[in-house]
């Protein structure tokens, strides 16, 4: 019988009077779903090597959305360099010493969000079907979300005195009702493709293995656990933009800590207790009170 | 019956050109933070989308906080540990921990988008968030400590039964301020973990919560020193350097085990690797812990230094500036996005929160028997 690292961790931490930080009898929250799950999630791919730049993808997105125009101070639109609180998504280009790429900038959508952990009052969500959606009745306008993510997609709208953050919903609504993102359905070059994960992954792999033109490498695949959006690139994808990330889910990171407050509260508690009948022991019986 | 206001009454301190500077500051200050109320983040502050959170999260909230724990050590100092002696400083310690936290909570009025939903951490539910946990955590403390500082006011009221009531609950309501306090105070490292791709490797660590709890108790008594020193020299009585001097000696063991974990962490980490290249982090990293860690440590070491007014309060000046310097240097200087530099706004609704903070200290010594009644010599009618 093989023994893995995880039970050996369990048994070590029932040795040593059950200290096991991770097997505190607490639910553990929705968002922690595993990987299995998340093949039937809703996914995109977006092929940089498809994409022509025509960004007819950043329009259906404002009209679906019913987005205003960034413009500048006097009123004339211009292409803004980055997301923000009225651009949900974006195409780019890079030009550099590995050629050119375009490449599409949104939300994730992790797998397992750092944005949805983090939320103080669960205002953003990731739903069973996929999209990460927010609730902005519940927001407090704390902007750790903003802090969490690793992509930096959640942006504020700092120009209203209720701030509302805004992001890519994977057009959830539109989702719910059959159909495609608008995105994913203003493409004119099928660049932004569109199914389960499951699928989108193999479609993604079959591609990279049967032409030279791409890096043999799904970004989104592995990292912080696995993304709904995918991409795949003719060029490294981590000078497009993607941040290098490794495969630990974020909200993993974190959650031993949280889950460590029971015992906490247990053994600081059990401290105070003991100390407190130690130092008291030939205690007069009367007390220092504060004011008297 | 007329209203019977008891011990509630203005006392005659004297009210110098300081205090009055400070009035005058905290409400142009509060006028500031009146001014973002009415048109937003936006205009009044130099975040942005790469840029969340500025000084009213690492210097208001996060130091804040830090520099608030002495109330916390000292209740379980005299209450836990039984050390009475160090009682003469209990009910100032629990007003000025008292205040931070009502400052902490202002600081998130000005801070958050949506100010008038903070209640919502009461209705939602995120068990996974540190700052769910944070916000619990204050809101429960900000009552403890308003319980633990009621005495004062009953006995100035001579209300015997509340009085009474809150006695009987004392060593709960002690016990129940200390486990929040170690929990929230972990907890705002806790709430940095989660960041490793935005926080500089000197300042990111898994043990983040450890650090946060421990800088805190030490700086928090740092703040217990120049408090009373502060106090003492403005109302007139005698400061307490024999005492603290003793309650001081602590410090180095604290201090000492926090160096010695950071030490250790960056050699196993190998993060020492980012102190061999010059540059501003490196730099930074070394003022803080020469600075802000070993040097107060060694002061508090030195019984010469400890026993002298001047010696034990630059000692406690150092360990605060160490707290507040980490806490900046985490969730500001070495927290990856774009470039900031406070709009004057924000600096001005936090120096003007921290103005706030001494009003409130002060208008509890004048209405309340905070401390022995005014000497004739520095009585002056107003």
């Amino acid at each position: 019988m093989s023994i893995n690292r995880r039970d050996f961790l369990k048994t070590a931490g029932a040795g040593l009077g059950g200290l096991a930080l991770t097997e505190v009898p607490i639910p553990q929250v929705k968002n922690l779903i595993n990987q299995a799950a998340a093949e039937t999630q809703a996914s995109m791919l977006y092929d940089a090597t498809k994409c022509v730049g025509c960004k007819a993808c950043q329009v259906a997105c404002k009209e679906r959305s019913n987005l205003p125009p960034t413009t500048d101070l006097e009123g004339i639109w211009e292409a803004p360099t980055d997301l923000n609180a009225d651009t949900w998504t974006l195409i780019k280009l890079y030009d550099g010493e590995e050629g050119t790429s375009f490449v599409k900038a949104n939300c994730m959508h992790c797998i397992e969000p750092a944005c949805t952990s983090v939320c103080p009052v669960a205002a953003l969500e990731k739903t069973d079907a996929g999209p990460v959606v927010y609730h902005a009745e519940r927001c407090i306008g704390c902007r750790y979300c903003m802090a969490a993510c690793p992509f930096s997609i959640p942006k504020a709208q700092w120009y209203s005195n209720l701030p509302k953050i805004q992001k890519c919903d994977f057009c959830a609504d539109r989702l719910a009702n059959g159909e495609q993102p608008a995105c994913a359905d203003a493409c004119p070059t099928g660049a932004i493709g569109f199914g389960t994960r499951k699928d989108m992954l193999a479609v993604a792999k079959g591609r990279i293995e049967d032409t030279e033109r791409y890096v043999d490498y799904v970004y989104g695949e592995k990292e912080v656990g696995g993304t709904d959006v995918l991409y795949i690139t003719g060029v490294n994808p981590l000078l497009l933009g993607l941040p290098e990330l490794n495969e630990r889910p974020l909200p993993e990171v974190d959650w031993p800590y949280l889950n460590a407050v029971p015992w906490v509260v247990g053994i600081v508690g059990a401290f105070l207790t003991g100390t407190y009948f130690y130092t008291h022991r030939n205690d007069d019986g009367k007390e220092v009170h504060d004011g008297g | 019956m007329a209203a019977n206001f008891g011990d509630i009454r203005l006392r005659h301190y004297k009210v110098g050109p300081g205090i009055k500077f400070i009035w005058i500051v905290g409400a142009l200050g509060m006028a500031v933070a009146a001014w973002r109320w009415i048109v937003g983040l936006g205009p009044t502050t130099n975040l942005s989308d790469l840029r969340g959170w500025g000084i009213w999260i690492s210097f208001d909230m996060m130091a804040g906080i830090g520099l608030a724990a002495g109330a916390f050590t000292i209740a379980a100092v005299v209450y836990v540990f039984n050390l009475k002696q160090f009682y003469p400083i209990v009910r100032s310690t629990i007003l000025t921990g008292f205040i931070g936290y009502i400052l902490a909570a202002l600081t998130l009025l000005a801070d958050l988008g949506f100010p008038l939903r903070i209640w919502h951490l009461i209705i939602y539910y995120n068990i996974h968030s540190p700052l769910f946990e944070i916000g619990w955590c204050v809101m429960l403390y900000l009552t403890v400590l308003a319980l633990e500082f009621s005495p004062t006011l009953f006995e100035a009221l001579h209300w015997k039964v509340p009085l009474r009531t809150v006695h009987a609950i004392q060593v709960p309501l002690i016990f129940a301020g200390i486990i929040l306090s170690t929990l929230h105070q972990s907890t705002l490292g806790t709430m940095l973990t989660i960041l490793p791709y935005k926080i500089h490797p000197l300042w990111y660590s898994s043990l983040l919560p450890v650090y946060f709890f421990i800088s805190a108790i030490a700086a928090g008594l740092g703040m217990v020193v120049f408090e009373s020193y502060h106090s003492a020299r403005t109302y007139g009585y005698r400061f307490e350097l024999n005492l603290l001097s003793r309650l001081t000696k602590a410090i180095p063991w604290v201090l000492g085990l926090y160096l010695v974990l950071k030490i250790g962490d960056l050699i196993v980490s190998k993060e020492y690797m980012y102190l061999l290249k010059v540059d501003l982090a490196s730099f930074l990293y070394f003022i803080e812990i020469i600075g802000g860690i070993a040097i107060p440590m060694l002061m508090f070491a030195n019984p010469k230094i400890r026993n002298s007014r001047k010696g034990i309060i630059w000692a406690a000046f150092f360990a605060m500036v160490g707290l507040i310097m980490n806490r900046i240097n985490s969730a500001l200087v070495f927290f990856n996005g774009a470039l900031y530099v406070p709009a004057w706004s924000e600096i001005a609704v936090s120096i003007g929160l921290t103005c706030l903070g001494i009003i409130m200290f002060d208008a509890a010594v004048r209405f309340l028997p905070m401390f022995p009644e005014p000497k004739e010599a520095t009585v002056k009618q107003l």
